[in-house]
């Protein structure tokens, strides 16, 4: 074996597996994107509706979440939880974990953009007497929706790289595969060099087209 | 929809008799204040059906907090305030009046359309789409009937060839055109108008006033009309209600308030207007 600290036959030889780890971060960053964004729009409505008890409970729940970092989040999940029966496997830990974490922070993403729409349009629609159901799906949500989804995007690009935790939980996605390719061949400067550059092309690429459709979709526009 | 260039003749006799009638809206008590300060004391105030009401006053006397209450954006500390008949925040029973919420205000809110100094339109819709919302949303008309309505409407306040543009694409003049077009859509018995030209550039204020005053003129809806425009108040005005710091100080026909106005904090006020 090549003593260099850089060796391009097996930077390329190992290529095939870190591609195999970036499919999970992908499928795992798509599943806790969906998770996060319905959990965060139900605690939106939770918070809006003012219920006794559970928006009081939610909005705990909610400063909770952002309060504690993700990695003990996910450690609990996946070390303490079945201890009390609920046991699941790794992949689905990691992606209800993220979801769990990044709901909390749609929620406030949510939350902002309808905030940010002016009162004026409120009190439109209420002096027309519309039906509340079409306030929110035909007045404040389409005009939130355009100031909420980049931020939303963003979102996804930093779970992205965030769900490199989920390694921790023993989930061989991106930065899994490239540490169990360190230990196997006691190279690590080639996988996780890689695996950086992976992170760094794909949320570069994702970041760039967001900005480009966003100038593209401008409020008003 | 009564349109707004069917001409109506409005014998004086006409105006007498519904003066008679009883009041579209009637205010008893009505007093409301922001933390420790106090915008509106204990006003009366009846408007009868048919009736041009302006509201004229210095900024911060209260009369745009009184177009807020009468259609139930702003709930009042204290009063009664019924909208051609129906009380607002109250509700009738069989032991008197009892507090009611925002959903029976909803009901009564039904009779009243206000137009803002703001427009308010909603920005995602074409002028169309802005009209026809009320149309098919609260009145549950099929889709080709309320864009036919709302059509009309906009016709009605000369913007038949700005029908699908947004907000965005329309001038000030244009836009606030609009807003009256949709707020007239649920053919309310009482017109609110707040300012609704204060925010446009001063060339196109004309046509706003143009469109309220064919309105006032044409319609027999009450009106209740906030204005800086003193010349426009006592053309279309029957009643001019000068306030100051939240009371009603004087009034009386425009010919009494504008003219030869008694009180002479409307003197002053009306000589610092005149002058700009």
């Amino acid at each position: 074996m090549n003593s260099a600290i850089w060796d391009w036959g097996y930077a390329w030889s190992i290529l095939p597996d870190l591609l195999d780890g970036v499919k999970l971060t992908i499928v795992a960053t798509f599943f806790g994107s969906l998770i996060s964004f319905g959990l965060g729009l139900v605690w939106t409505l939770v918070r809006l509706a003012r219920i006794p008890v559970a928006t009081p409970a939610v909005e705990f729940f909610v400063q909770f979440v952002r309060g504690t970092p993700l990695l003990v989040q996910l450690y609990f999940l996946f070390f303490v939880f079945p201890n009390w029966g609920l046991s699941l496997p790794p992949m689905t830990t990691g992606v209800l974990g993220l979801g769990i974490f990044y709901s909390a922070y749609a929620a406030e993403i949510y939350r902002a953009g309808i905030e940010d729409l002016p009162l004026g349009q409120w009190e439109a629609a209420l002096v027309l007497s519309l039906p509340i159901r079409r306030v929110w799906f035909g007045i404040v949500l389409p005009q939130s929706i355009r100031k909420i989804l980049p931020v939303l995007g963003n979102q996804v690009i930093g779970m992205f790289k965030e769900s490199a935790l989920l390694s921790t939980i023993t989930v061989m996605e991106l930065l899994g595969q490239a540490k169990a390719l360190g230990s196997l061949d006691f190279r690590y400067v080639e996988p996780l060099t890689l695996a950086g550059a992976i992170y760094f092309v794909v949320s570069y690429v994702s970041a760039r087209t967001l900005r480009s459709w966003e100038g593209n979709h401008a409020v008003g526009s | 929809m009564r349109s707004v260039a069917e001409p109506i003749a409005l014998a004086p006799a006409h105006r007498a008799s519904s003066l008679a009638a009883p009041a579209l809206v009637s205010m008893r008590g009505v007093r409301k204040s922001y933390g420790d300060r106090l915008i509106v004391d204990s006003i009366d105030l009846d408007v009868a059906a048919g009736e041009k009401v302006a509201l004229i006053g210095p900024s911060g006397s209260g009369k745009t907090t009184i177009l807020r209450l009468a259609i139930g954006l702003v709930k009042p500390d204290a009063g009664t305030i019924r909208i051609a008949g129906d009380y607002l925040w109250h509700e009738e029973g069989p032991g008197g009046l009892r507090p009611a919420g925002e959903r029976h205000a909803r009901k009564v809110r039904r009779s009243i359309g206000i137009v803002f100094q703001q427009f308010n339109l909603f920005p995602h819709m074409t002028a169309l789409e802005n009209v026809r919302e009320p149309l098919v949303h609260v009145l549950g008309l099929p889709r080709k009937e309320s864009d036919a309505r709302a059509t009309e409407l906009l016709c009605d306040v000369g913007l038949k060839d700005h029908l699908s543009k947004r907000p965005a694409q329309l001038s000030g003049g244009q836009q606030q055109r609009v807003a009256i077009a949709r707020s007239l859509a649920l053919q309310p018995k009482v017109m609110l108008f707040d300012e609704v030209t204060s925010a446009l550039d001063p060339e196109l204020v004309g046509e706003v006033l143009r469109v309220v005053r064919k309105l006032a003129q044409a319609s027999d809806m009450s009106m209740l009309i906030v204005t800086h425009e003193i010349g426009f108040a006592a053309d279309i005005a029957d009643r001019v209600l000068m306030f100051d710091a939240g009371r009603i100080v004087e009034e009386g026909t425009p010919r009494q308030v504008l003219k030869n106005p008694s009180n002479p904090r409307t003197q002053q006020f009306l000589r610092a207007v005149l002058e700009r």
